[in-house]
């Protein structure tokens, strides 16, 4: 047994080394009818079951934007949900042909493990919550010392949390748990006075405490977690599809192209406009990408612009009410910047 | 001689008397089982006390202030977490439950095909309804069917492709239904497979018995959770891009060997609590082995470890629950997947969906419990206290 497992492993790490390059996904995928997409096993806001059991959140309508652009269908999609152990696994041998799963973009995993990064549909970051009502007065983390911090096991939320306290100083009580609900009850229980995880899981984490309001997230992020589609190396074709169906996105919030308007923005004489979505005379910009030369006009009919997707399922009309903060376009401030499409 | 004057002598039994007054009816009875010493009554006074401080606020918790039906998190949550309930208000929300019901019974089967899981269902409780009543006929004719021809037949259904039935892949199957696929199957393969490996390693043959060691020990030895884990990891990487193994059948596989391994210690304890003289007299009438066996030491032997065939049925009933490494989800995966859904959220959604599925799993452990007791009671002939 031992053998086999040192043989097993072995074998492992020289795969994913390898990275086996599969070119042509988009062959694949237009051969078997529909894109099969990675995505997490349940995480409010990004991916999680609605009541008639169908995926919705932020990674997945990532997926069904794909989907529609080379299918014109945003539900020729199938859904692997992964967990953060299986999921480079599963990318790389070519089980999911794009991997959306609230993945962080590292050197790490752009170069070992033989992955590409198609861009960042959602930025976040380590934060704090406290219960405002028990520590009045506090508005920054760095007035958080001697404080007892719940945190969950095994994750690099915990490592973070101990590199910021060393670096400023400070002291404080970790209490750590397993499972995620553990954590949650000794938080709501009052067993400690700060919760730390990724700023989009603490909104999802307030919704079920007993009295959300008491509840602030403060505004110091110690971590950077910007967190994107993932495909495979070795398919520069997929790569630039997955990677512009994202700019697409932004470019089309930037113009104001919306699901609402789509009808009319057809006839734009807007030049941009025209461009994205492909009604200028003799375009030649979707072929090149191997799609159709409406693929960005499907996108958008299907599943909306960045900020529609945003504002469905994390922003203000999801029960998560998170701002854009970070996530808004460059123009209002924030990091989301659509590269050119010309 | 003395004359005996028969007059006297009657001739019926007096009528019984009732027991004095002290010896019977509620008072005495509560002295005599629950107040008979100090002791005692410390216990019962601890005992009442603790169901009176559990009882009434489980009750109002789980019936008095629940809400049974909804569309989202807001008849769930209280007006300080955005919700239409009053301040301070604690209750079930089994409209979550309701809400999510068909999502933990099927996973993501297609509403259109949920028809076949339903007839499979029909099939297999017309089949196995039977087979546990022990005054219906036709016993071995009922277990072909339902150990042979069920299993296809229940393949065809539930994943199509087949005469016309559109395919449903396992990925989408989730819920109560995987986990009671993945019982039937366990349960099915772990006891032949099991009693095949216990008689293995009793064998006289060495290399049959060192198979069976080696079997045994080695899936022993493992935890379940790294069985499934190197099947979902490990496997993809040496099959060529683009195959995969399904991942049902893996686990399927995984938890089928390992109940057996398990299921063979079971049956070789029964084995071993058999005299020799029982070979011997089966050997003395010229038996062949696996006639000696059938019809003399297994049945014995069996009999003897009901319980402990019955605990690891209960075991791997409750082992499924690990397929969700693997990204499967049965019915506490599908439960705690949709913890995850925004717009049920509340502080009273993960509790009460842990609570639905504990009880549905426990409906079935007592269940086969409870069949097991009647069937240690049926075939106790020679062993009862």
């Amino acid at each position: 047994m031992k053998t086999i497992l040192k043989a097993l492993l072995g074998s492992a790490v020289v795969a994913l080394l390898a990275a086996p390059a599969s070119a042509a996904t988009l062959d694949d995928v237009k051969a078997k009818g529909h894109i099969q997409c990675g995505v997490s096993t349940g995480l409010a806001g990004f991916s999680a079951p609605d009541n008639a059991g169908n995926w919705t959140g932020l990674d997945v309508d990532f997926c069904r934007a794909v989907a529609a652009a080379v299918f014109d269908d945003p539900n020729a999609v199938q859904f692997t949900p992964l967990s953060a152990k299986e999921r480079f696994t599963a990318l790389q041998s070519g089980e999911v042909d794009l991997l959306s799963r609230n993945t962080t973009w590292t050197i790490s995993r752009d170069t070992a493990l033989g992955l590409n990064f198609a861009g960042v549909t959602y930025y976040d970051g380590q934060g704090f919550m406290i219960n405002a009502k028990k520590l009045q007065g506090i508005n920054s983390a760095l007035q958080l010392s001697g404080a007892a911090v719940c945190v969950q096991a095994g994750t690099t939320t915990e490592l973070n949390l101990a590199d910021y306290f060393k670096a400023n100083n400070m002291e404080y009580n970790p209490v750590v748990f397993e499972k995620l609900e553990e954590v949650n009850t000794a938080y709501d229980s009052g067993r400690c006075d700060v919760y730390t995880t990724d700023q989009s899981g603490l909104y999802a984490i307030r919704l079920t405490l007993s009295s959300p309001d008491d509840h602030i997230v403060l505004p110091e992020i110690i971590s950077k977690e910007p967190l994107g589609p993932v495909v495979r190396h070795g398919d520069d074709q997929w790569f630039d599809i997955v990677k512009w169906v994202y700019y697409a996105l932004l470019n089309a919030e930037e113009l104001g192209v919306s699901q609402a308007n789509i009808e009319e923005s057809m006839n734009s004489d807007k030049p941009d406009v025209r461009r994205l979505l492909g009604t200028e005379d003799g375009t030649k910009l979707g072929s090149d990408l191997g799609l159709t030369n409406d693929w960005a006009a499907r996108v958008i009919k299907h599943v909306g612009n960045y900020g529609e997707m945003f504002e469905r399922n994390v922003g203000a009309d999801s029960p998560l009410k998170i701002s854009r903060g970070v996530n808004a376009l460059w123009t209002k401030g924030g990091l989301q910047y659509g590269m050119p499409i010309r | 001689m003395q004359e005996h004057d028969l007059s006297f002598v009657r001739a019926q039994m007096a009528a019984v008397e009732p027991p004095p007054v002290a010896e019977h009816g509620i008072g005495p009875w509560l002295r005599k089982n629950l107040f008979a010493n100090v002791t005692d009554t410390v216990f019962t006074i601890i005992g009442l006390v603790l169901v009176v401080m559990i009882v009434p606020p489980l009750v109002e918790w789980a019936f008095i202030n629940a809400q049974w039906s909804g569309t989202d998190r807001t008849v769930c949550a209280t007006i300080a977490q955005g919700g239409i309930q009053p301040d301070g208000w604690s209750g079930a929300c089994w409209a979550f439950v309701e809400a999510k019901f068909q999502q933990f019974m099927f996973g993501r089967y297609p509403i259109d095909e949920r028809w076949r899981v339903y007839l499979t269902g029909v099939l297999f409780i017309g089949l196995l309804a039977p087979l546990l009543i022990p005054s219906v006929p036709r016993k071995g004719l009922n277990a072909v069917l339902l150990f042979v021809v069920f299993p296809v037949v229940g393949y065809f259904l539930l994943s199509g492709g087949a005469f016309g039935l559109k395919p449903v892949a396992t990925p989408l199957w989730g819920g109560l239904m995987v986990t009671l696929v993945l019982a039937y199957v366990g349960i099915s393969v772990s006891l032949p497979l099991g009693i095949l490996l216990a008689l293995g390693r009793r064998s006289h043959m060495p290399v049959v018995k060192l198979v069976c060691v080696t079997f045994i020990e080695t899936m022993r030895g493992v935890p379940l959770i790294t069985v499934l884990f190197m099947a979902s990891v490990m496997l993809p990487l040496f099959l060529p891009p683009g195959t995969s193994f399904d991942k049902l059948l893996r686990a399927l596989i995984g938890v089928a060997l390992f109940a057996s391994a398990y299921m063979a210690e079971v049956i070789r304890g029964g084995l071993q609590a058999i005299p020799k003289g029982q070979y011997e007299g089966a050997d003395a009438l010229g038996l062949s082995y696996w006639k000696k066996m059938n019809l003399v030491v297994l049945p014995q032997a069996i009999k003897l470890v009901i319980p402990g065939i019955v605990n690891t049925f209960i075991g791997l009933f409750k082992d499924t629950s690990l397929v969700y490494i693997i990204g499967m989800f049965d019915l506490l995966g599908v439960v705690r997947q949709n913890f995850s859904d925004a717009s049920w959220a509340s502080p009273q959604t993960p509790i009460t969906g842990l609570v639905f599925a504990g009880f549905v799993f426990w409906l079935f452990c007592f269940g086969m419990s409870r069949y097991s007791i009647f069937m240690e009671r049926r075939l106790d002939t020679g062993h009862k206290r």
